[in-house]
């Protein structure tokens, strides 16, 4: 008797909670590298609407494309926009947002010197092997005094969205680079370390080494890192503002579905190692509250969630570009 | 309980470990089958990992992870039998059991802190002493040749190392306490001195569970991955310098895994794995061939 009391209780509360609409869980995993941000969108947008819950787990891009594909989450996230053919695999076929921006920046240790200025055409020559002396003219043509010694080249050795858009501004670059840009590249020379913690902590400990980290990464760390030539000709050094000007650069060639790459963009301003990262919705969601209070983030993420962006070392949308996005939402069925 | 109830418990317990087993052989072999069936067995012979262009082979891994083995093994064995027959057996009793408290110690620490004190303590010291010193001294020999990093195939093999001997220590000891203390006596009797009873009495005795540490040590380095990654240099090649950048096969796993960029690249690394557990097998079962047969040599 005890137990048929108890089973109605349970009913009773199931049914209350359904009926005020409490209780939305909405799931999403994918990058690691927007996770600061996107936990303090989520908590923040909970926060606005209680009962609303987004869980988001940060597994890597490809874990969160996956993830999707098999439908164990209601929305991915990913640093690198989906393949073709990864879109073809989706049973619901599913839309980019552009959510904010981050920046790639070359870290080094060379003793004495805190402001190296690399070209593209050098990044390429060291990555690929075939500048293998810091005194290389390519290198000391706009950087006298570099010493006559090895170069120390370090790479991330797990697959990360940092390696995609690093590879994918030296494909873009310069004819040199003919490895391709992926997640993980067959590296013609260096070490592999784990994480952006391992190639930090390998550059630190070893002398005339280089790498590359994201520029939050390098903020937050307090890691100085070097300025790199722009399609203009400009050495530009990494900040929130010079990389949200990347993106403001190549709004005019904005592609309707945002897949698009924005390295090496034009503008005097623009960081040439720049990234989009994005929110993957499907284009079409059965359950209405979960469509409702995605497209209700949405639109709140790109005018208030984006003000919160700077403070935590990634670059805002620039307006242009938050209010091309903001129309497409309606695109979300 | 009755007997039929403890027996039909225990074989469902037993029956759970081939289970496990199976259903691990049967996915492996499943979500490996698109790699098995593109390569071929230019999956084991080959030395080309390329993702980008879904080109995959197993070779340097499999290199690499015998390689630092191997290593390890032939520091790790002589300081672990050599200090577990000193705290067994020579050790005043108050000493032998601080240092063995100590041992077990070291065995509980995760291997993610290994690794970073490898990084920060280790890597330096191999790079501005000890390869230095070894190329000076055996430059001559391809082994200590190369430009040195501080990372690579003998700093990942120390790091394993440090993580076996406890191990060896810790079981060998209990191998080398089991021995009946009449055997030891009679030796003394018989007039021989305390080492030459330890050397042809006791250890003989205790060669079965000095052979069975050896080779848990040996899976325990073999399936590493946290603390190797950190300090191996992450570069799939074959070298033959000890002081080069390699990989193994758990690092390109845990290092992969997440991000892995199309079903090809899935499939490889899982068939990384069914090729580290066939390796596993091979090196158990030779273990156990090798144990049975010293075991019937005694009898």
């Amino acid at each position: 008797m005890k137990r048929l009391y108890s089973s109605v209780a349970i009913g009773a509360l199931l049914a209350a909670s359904t009926a005020t609409g409490q209780n939305i869980n909405i799931t999403g995993a994918g990058a690691t590298f927007p996770y600061p941000i996107y936990s303090k969108w989520f908590d923040a947008f909970k926060q606005a609407h209680p009962g609303v819950q987004i869980n988001y787990q940060s597994l890597g891009s490809g874990a969160g494309i996956r993830q999707l594909e098999a439908g164990t989450v209601d929305f991915g996230a990913s640093d690198m926009p989906m393949t073709d053919e990864q879109i073809g695999k989706q049973k619901v076929k599913p839309l980019h947002f552009p959510t904010v921006m981050g920046g790639v920046v070359p870290i080094y240790n060379v003793p004495g010197k805190s402001d190296i200025r690399f070209t593209g055409a050098a990044l390429v020559g060291i990555f690929n092997g075939t500048i293998k002396k810091w005194n290389d003219p390519v290198l000391a043509k706009d950087n006298p005094g570099l010493p006559d010694k090895p170069i120390i080249v370090v790479h991330r050795s797990d697959g990360s969205g940092t390696t995609f858009v690093f590879t994918d501004y030296l494909t873009k670059v310069n004819k040199g680079w003919t490895l391709g840009a992926n997640a993980a590249v067959k590296w013609p020379v260096g070490l592999g370390a784990k994480g952006s913690e391992g190639v930090t902590g390998q550059v630190k400990n070893t002398e005339y080494s280089v790498s590359y980290v994201e520029l939050i990464f390098a903020v937050q760390n307090k890691i100085g890192y070097g300025s790199v030539q722009n399609a203009d000709g400009q050495f530009v050094k990494a900040d929130t503002k010079t990389v949200s000007a990347a993106a403001a650069g190549a709004a005019k060639s904005m592609p309707a579905d945002y897949r698009v790459s924005i390295v090496n963009a034009p503008g005097k301003e623009s960081y040439p190692i720049s990234t989009f990262t994005w929110l993957l919705i499907p284009s079409k969601i059965d359950d209405p509250a979960k469509k409702k209070n995605l497209v209700e983030f949405l639109h709140w993420m790109l005018k208030d969630g984006q003000n919160s962006a700077a403070g935590l070392g990634y670059a805002p949308l620039p307006q242009n570009v938050a209010k091309m996005v903001d129309k497409s939402i309606s695109q979300v069925q | 309980m009755g007997d039929t109830t403890a027996r039909l418990g225990t074989m469902f317990f037993a029956g759970g470990i081939l289970l496990i087993t199976l259903i691990i052989v049967g996915v492996l072999m499943e979500k490996s089958w698109l790699t098995f069936s593109k390569f071929g067995f230019g999956f084991l012979s080959g030395t080309n990992w390329d993702p980008n262009n879904e080109q995959f082979a197993s070779l340097p891994f499999v290199y690499g992870t015998l390689l630092t083995s191997f290593l390890a093994l032939l520091i790790a064995v002589p300081l672990g039998v050599g200090a577990a027959i000193f705290l067994a057996e020579l050790a005043p009793a108050n000493i032998s059991s601080v240092l063995t408290f100590l041992v077990e110690l070291l065995a509980a620490v995760p291997s993610v802190i290994y690794g970073l004190l490898a990084i920060f303590t280790l890597v330096p010291f191999m790079r501005d002493y000890v390869e230095p010193a070894l190329a000076a001294t055996f430059g001559f020999l391809p082994f200590f040749q190369g430009q040195i990093f501080g990372v690579g195939y003998l700093t990942a093999a120390i790091i394993l190392a440090v993580m076996t001997f406890p191990f060896i220590i810790s079981i060998s000891r209990e191998a080398l306490l089991d021995v009946p203390r009449d055997q030891r006596e009679a030796a003394l009797a018989l007039g021989a001195t305390k080492w030459e009873s330890v050397w042809d009495v006791v250890l003989p005795n205790a060669r079965l569970g000095i052979i069975g540490s050896i080779f848990l040590g040996l899976a325990r380095a073999l399936g590493e991955t946290m603390a190797v990654t950190m300090v191996i240099g992450n570069d799939p090649s074959i070298k033959a310098s000890l002081f080069a950048p390699g990989y193994t096969i758990a690092a390109v796993i845990a290092n992969e895994f997440a991000e892995a960029s199309g079903n090809m690249h899935l499939s490889a690394l899982v068939a990384l794995a069914f090729v580290l557990f066939l390796l596993t097998m091979v090196i158990n079962g030779a273990a156990r061939l090798m144990l049975a047969r010293t075991a019937r040599k005694n009898a």
